[in-house]
Formats: C-alpha cells, structure tokens, sequence
C-alpha cells in the first residue's frame, strides 16, 4: 500500500495497541490458606501460579485509561480523528454513567465521537473491536478504539476468588498504517446460562462443571472450527494462537483440540502469572502477541463469554509493524515485571472485601 | 452532589496535566491559574493553557502515617513534591510502590486513578497520581 493512501472499504486492523496490568499479586495458596482448601494444588489445577490484584484507587476505567494512553504514546494519530471509541467490561465501575466518556476525555479524543460502554462476560472487548471494524470498514469513522478491561469479581472463598483478576489492553482501529491486518472475524452466539450477575449483585454465581463442555468449549471449538473453515485455513498456517484464558487448563485444551500446538499458543497465554482478566483476557493476550510478533506472522484469536458467545479472528501482521515505536510503552513483559505479591488480609482490604463501619 | 460541577470543572487538568505557560516570563506552572504568581499583572493576557507531559522526577517526598480518611487503605502512603519537566511544581500521591524505592531525583509520570469517592452511591473523582517510571522505555527511575 503506498503511503498515505486509504485501502478499499473492509480492509481494516489494527493501528495501534496499548495494555495495562495492577502492580500487585496473590498466590492461590495464599488465598486457599484462609478457606482451608489446599492452594497449591487448587493453583495447580488450574494452572495459575499468581493473579493480578488492583490498588484501591484502580477500577475499569483507570485500567481502560492506562492501556489506551499507552495505544496513543505509539501512535501518531490525532485523537481528534477517533469517530468511536467503546469499553467492553463486565466490572463497570458505575451501573449508569459511561466508562467510555471518561476514557475518552483521559486520551483528549472528546467531544466529536461516539462513544458507549460494551458487556457480554469476557467477550465485550472482542466485540467492541467487531464494532469498531464495521464503522472504519464502512466509512463512517476513520478510527476507532476498542477496550477491552475488568476488575473481575469472585465471591470470597469461591472457585472464582483463586482467578479472577483485573487487567486490560486496548486497540486503535483503522484503514491507514495498519500493523496488524483484521481479515475475517467469525462469532458463535447461544442462550447459555453458564455464568451470569444479577443486577445489585456485588458477586457472579455460575454453573460449577456446565462452565466446561456446554459453555466455553462448545463455543470455543465451534467459533475456531468456523474461522478455520471460513478462512479454509489449517492451525500450521498460523504463527500464534490466543484464546479466552479462564484458568490455563480450558485453554490449554482447546488449543490441542483445534490442533494448535503448544509453541503457537505460549506467548498470548497470560493466564499463569496474572489470572482471569475477563474482558481483557484475550486483549492482553492478543497484545502480548504483538509484542513480539513479525510481519507476515498470522495469528489466530478465539474470545470467549458466558452466556454465551466467541468471537473469533484471523489477523495478520504487515510490514508497517517493522516501523511501528513498540517501545514508546511497556510491553507486557515489562508491565508484568517486578510485582508486588500481598497477602490474604491486604489483599481483602484492597478488594473492600472488608466492612468497614463508615462506609 | 454539590461537588460533582466543581470536580467536573476541573477534569482537564486532573485528567490530562493542563496547565499554563506565561508568555511574559517564560514559566510554566499548575494548576491553571489567571494569572502568573512571579508576573502577576504584567501576565494578565499572556497566560495560554498547555498541556504538560506528566513526567519529572521527585523534588521532595514524605510518607504519610496519619492522612486524609480517602487514603486509610493505602496508609502508609507516599506524597511528593514532583519537578515536572517543564518546571512547574506538583504535589501528588506516589503509587504502586514502597518509600524506600523513592529518592529524591527520582523519575515519574502521571497515571490515572480514582482520588476519591462520594460514598457507595455518589460521584467518583479520578484525577493524577504519580507513579516509578520503570516500566517504560526510560527503564529504572533512579538518575
């Protein structure tokens, strides 16, 4: 593509991406010491070794703030040129009041945009970059952000508490200086009541083993056995693959059983170290990716949502990426670098697990 | 609720750093101001908002034992006096880190987070806080 010239309607990607993860960490055998439960084999099992914990004064919208500010330090675009900008969470820091205007004003983007706040469990950050994809496909924005960011819930002492974590990452949509190519985007979308939060809930109950096979793996399979048939592509014709991270088992397996490859799916697999960001699972993944990514390599993301729905996408970096100041923010390994681990009782403090009578 | 309109007011320069530069003088400052406090009346008229980058390093720090009630559950926690790059002076919170990893000359940047809330039910004030630049490609902050 020459310089400056703008590709014909439907071609669209990435521009630029930013993440963002809390400083502090538990260990679920520090969390499994309190409710009598043995931690590190609950650890173990689900293959995570440490969660992300966010600062009392860190929700969506600071997380959301954070990994867009750094989308915009790489980038040259003019956030005046930003038509639409959405936040994809399920941890909403308010029932009514956008994420979205804040972190719009944040990164100077405000007033002439469109802006709204996305949910769909895990998935609302995948889906606000299948919306962002439509407008800039279509011409009606130039460019676009999609979010993708969670301060997740788990109830104190449930399966949930040894995962869910906070953290979020974010992508500048649009047709000119692409690094990344968005080429085909597939989503498979069923009524199952796998995980949910009523309104006025401060926790999510969910469907214990029916989170398994009849909720992430049905949609995960049938969203990548779609992209693959979609695209008539095989997993070998992909340099990395990411899919939703719950714990490492789900998608650890799921990975094997598309026939994926351990080498492809390593780099985008977070879940380890920082736990289940929710909406910016594969957002942070996706741009664990990137940072290290080539051009020409292809990669193969699966997101997924309770209740239930996966979005999928074949994306392939272009040689814009050799040019792209990658190092004008932290990469994820730097942003996961030196965390500060805490134990039960700060870290209940941190959560406002803890009554206290002035509230 | 009354203070949601005097937060709001203020939310380009707790959100993104603007401050002013006086054309007369030449200094930066912030908060925004009217005008400059070493011109005074010969800045009336020469003041133009900026924005500031958000980076600079320590000039002064204390760590806090006994602070202000929206803070409890960061005590103890960190304030500082911060140089920014322009010049202009700023006090602000330092987070995500322990006052021992802080000296003076250390470098920081500006990070969003929530300064305080109006209860469980009422508005929430984001705004600046300061945190290590070690994260980003400037690498460790000590100079």
């Amino acid at each position: 593509m020459i310089e400056g010239e703008v590709s014909p309607v439907g071609e669209v990607g990435i521009v630029s991406y930013g993440a963002y993860v809390p400083h502090f960490r538990i260990t679920p055998d520090e969390i499994g010491k309190v409710w009598g439960v043995d931690g590190k084999a609950m650890g173990k099992g689900l293959m995570i070794t440490s969660k992300s914990v966010p600062s009392p004064d860190e929700d969506t919208v600071t997380i959301a703030v954070e990994a867009a500010r750094n989308m915009m330090s790489r980038s040259a675009v003019d956030p005046k040129e930003i038509g639409a900008l959405y936040v994809g969470s399920e941890s909403h820091p308010y029932a009514v009041k956008p994420t979205g205007t804040i972190v719009a004003e944040a990164i100077e983007a405000a007033p002439n945009l469109t802006v709204a706040d996305f949910e769909f469990a895990c998935k609302a950050g995948t889906a606000a970059i299948q919306t962002c994809m439509g407008l800039v496909g279509s011409g009606m924005v130039r460019y676009a952000v999609a979010v993708g960011a969670d301060t997740s819930q788990g109830a104190p002492g449930d399966a949930l508490e040894y995962s869910a974590s906070a953290g979020g990452a974010a992508f500048l949509i649009g047709k000119e200086k692409v690094i990344a190519s968005i080429d085909t985007t597939y989503s498979y979308t069923t009524d199952t009541p796998d995980f949910w939060r009523r309104e006025g809930q401060l926790y999510p109950r969910h469907g214990g083993r029916f989170t398994g096979e009849p909720a992430y793996f049905k949609h995960v399979l049938n969203g990548g056995k779609g992209l693959l048939e979609k695209t008539e592509t095989k997993p070998t014709d992909f340099a990395y693959a990411v899919f939703h991270q719950p714990n490492g088992k789900f998608p650890t397996r799921v990975a094997k059983q598309l026939g994926f490859k351990e080498e492809q799916v390593r780099a985008g697999m977070l879940v380890s170290q920082i736990g289940n960001t929710y909406s910016g699972a594969v957002p942070l993944g996706l741009a664990a990716i990137l940072d290290e990514a080539n051009p020409g390599d292809r990669i193969f993301a699966v997101a997924y949502g309770s209740g239930a729905g996966s979005d999928a996408f074949d994306i392939t970096v272009t040689d814009e990426m050799s040019r792209y100041p990658k190092d004008r923010a932290p990469t994820l390994r730097q942003l996961m670098a030196n965390p500060k681990y805490l134990d039960y009782a700060t870290y209940a403090k941190f959560k406002g697990k803890i009554v206290r009578g002035r509230d | 609720m009354a203070t949601a309109p005097r937060f709001w007011r203020e939310n380009p320069s707790r959100y993104n750093m603007v401050g002013f530069k006086c054309n007369s003088c030449g200094r930066y400052n912030f908060p925004p101001r009217t005008i400059c406090p070493v011109c005074r009346r010969k800045s009336v008229g020469r003041i133009e908002p900026v924005k500031l980058k958000g980076t600079g390093k320590i000039f002064s720090l204390t760590e806090t034992h006994e602070g202000m009630d929206t803070q409890n559950v960061q005590k103890p926690y960190v304030v500082a006096m911060v140089e920014l790059d322009e010049g202009a002076m700023v006090t602000g919170q330092v987070i995500d880190c322990d006052a021992s990893e802080l000296r003076i000359g250390t470098k920081v940047r500006i990070a969003l987070r929530k300064l305080s809330e109006e209860g469980t039910a009422g508005v929430i004030h984001y705004g600046y806080k300061f945190t290590l630049v070690r994260d980003g490609p400037d690498g460790p902050g000590d100079e």
